[in-house]
């Protein structure tokens, strides 16, 4: 379970975390939507320690992480931009960071399988096409099976074959129990995939409930249409 | 944090960088013993050499190998380490294979050339103790710049500007306000004086154990004259090892700080 408590953030001068209050039970499958630049992401890095807030605290299973480190071998986390250092092959990429992580385990081989990613494994990181780095940081995230998983948009730059496998993956995970954390702008995949819809506006939680709250809320049927209600009476 | 350096230390063997960087002093050794037989000459000429080369070469490839693994760093902050393990780890990775170059490169040459049958042999260890020290000042410092700076352009400007500073600009300002002060006795400001820059104190380290006096200069003299050679050695190693430390506390303080 995650509990974050009155967190607040700001760089320099522009205050992108203005007191986010949340529980995440575990188990539950979080849709984390926004406007660009609303603190998606931000929020993401302070539970990952990568950000430090400014106030408030985070408890993963009611211990503070307070610049901890080991809490992190529980979270799997897929960043929004991969940035791979380039010189690196992708084999050695997975090799390195499995060595860093101290863990055993191959399940890297059924992802590369899954995402086809074969005939990269002996090519460079900066050689590749953001559509198969974005692949490969899948890989990285899914292969540790951590009990929790945070994604910064993972279809982005995906094709329509990949995504369908990157659904049926997350939509398995979900089974196993995991807690999951998805940020998103494609409306039709955080339908199929998510259960809890929080919508973050300037910095602060506009709304946070499931799917069907949402639409009965905004008296609109379809899920697209209710978030476009919503992101309109944020800006009136 | 072993791991880490681990990385870092063979990711830098592979660039070319490094091995420019070795081939160089390769160079420069089997050169210099070519031209003066004499091996202790050689060892004052190389001095000469090292003192301001090595923490030019230490603030470039800090700087940039800090820039250039800024992915790398993002990718390792997401796993179970501690902040401190990987800032501190890379740091180590890029000095110690710096070091490595620097002392593998003008070894080679000197061990042809017989140094195990010289005289020369402390003196010429000293130089790479000392050229050590200098690769992880400069190479903590230009860490620190790095990290302070998101800014490349003006992280590598401050980093230049550092080096400049402790090697040129010093001495000249230092130089200055002994003729400007002449008439006050300036014992204990110019001991102070060179005790704040790595690069003279390296200098009067070595011409110190050297015992060259017409070299030494103002401040080598007055060294010698408040610590005599054995004290001034020890004091000279210990504050050259102070200026190791702090920056790498600053590496850590800032670390532990920043967002990514």
């Amino acid at each position: 379970m995650i509990t974050i408590e009155n967190i607040h953030k700001s760089f320099g001068k522009i205050r992108v975390l203005k007191g986010i209050d949340l529980d995440i039970p575990k188990g539950s499958a979080v849709a984390i939507l926004g406007p660009n630049g609303s603190g998606k992401t931000t929020l993401m890095k302070s539970l990952l320690g990568m950000v430090v807030p400014d106030q408030g605290r985070i408890l993963l299973n009611n211990t503070t992480i307070d610049r901890g480190w080991k809490y992190r071998n529980g979270i799997d986390y897929l960043p929004q931009i991969a940035n791979f250092p380039n010189n690196l092959k992708v084999s050695e990429l997975l090799k390195m960071i499995k060595d860093i992580r101290g863990a055993k385990t191959d399940k890297e081989t059924y992802y590369i399988d899954l995402f086809s990613l074969h005939p990269f494994l002996n090519k460079k990181l900066g050689t590749l096409s953001g559509g198969t780095k974005q692949k490969v940081n899948l890989v990285l995230a899914f292969m540790f099976d951590s009990p929790i998983l945070i994604l910064d948009e993972p279809t982005s730059g995906l094709d329509p074959i990949s995504l369908l496998v990157l659904k049926d993956i997350i939509l398995g995970e979900k089974k196993k129990g995991k807690t999951l954390l998805i940020s998103s702008h494609i409306m039709n995949f955080v339908e199929k995939v998510c259960d809890t819809i929080l919508f973050i506006w300037e910095g602060t939680i506009y709304f946070n409930g499931s799917i069907t709250d949402l639409k009965k809320n905004t008296k609109k049927d379809d899920f697209e249409h209710a978030i476009a209600h919503l992101l309109k009476s944020a800006h009136d | 944090m072993i791991k880490i350096l681990k990385y870092s230390f063979f990711d830098l063997m592979r660039s070319r960088w490094s091995y420019v960087y070795f081939a160089f002093y390769l160079l420069l050794g089997f050169v210099l013993l070519f031209l003066n037989t004499d091996v202790s000459k050689a060892v004052i000429t190389l001095m000469n050499v090292v003192i301001i080369l090595v923490p030019l070469m230490g603030t470039l490839f800090g700087v940039m190998y800090y820039y250039n693994s800024k992915e790398f760093i993002e990718l390792l902050l997401a796993q179970p380490i501690k902040r401190t393990s990987i800032f501190i780890g890379q740091y180590l990775g890029v000095a110690t294979s710096l070091t490595f170059s620097l002392i593998v490169g003008l070894g080679i040459p000197f061990l042809v050339y017989g140094i195990f049958k010289s005289d020369a042999i402390l003196d010429f260890s000293l130089l790479l103790v000392t050229g050590g020290f200098l690769t992880f000042i400069f190479t903590a410092i230009s860490f620190y710049i790095g990290l302070s700076n998101e800014n490349k352009i003006k992280g590598f400007g401050y980093a230049i500007v550092f080096w400049l500073f402790m090697a040129v600009i010093y001495d000249g300002l230092f130089l200055i306000s002994l003729i400007v002060f002449e008439a006050y006795p300036l014992d204990t400001f110019s001991l102070f004086a060179s005790l704040a820059n790595p690069i003279d104190l390296s200098r009067i380290l070595i011409l110190l154990k050297l015992d060259i006096s017409a070299l030494m200069g103002y401040t080598g003299a007055i060294f010698q004259k408040f610590f005599g050679t054995q004290w001034g050695v020890v004091i000279a190693m210990g504050v050259l090892l102070l200026w190791v430390i702090v920056p790498v506390f600053l590496i850590r303080r800032k670390a532990l700080k920043k967002d990514f």
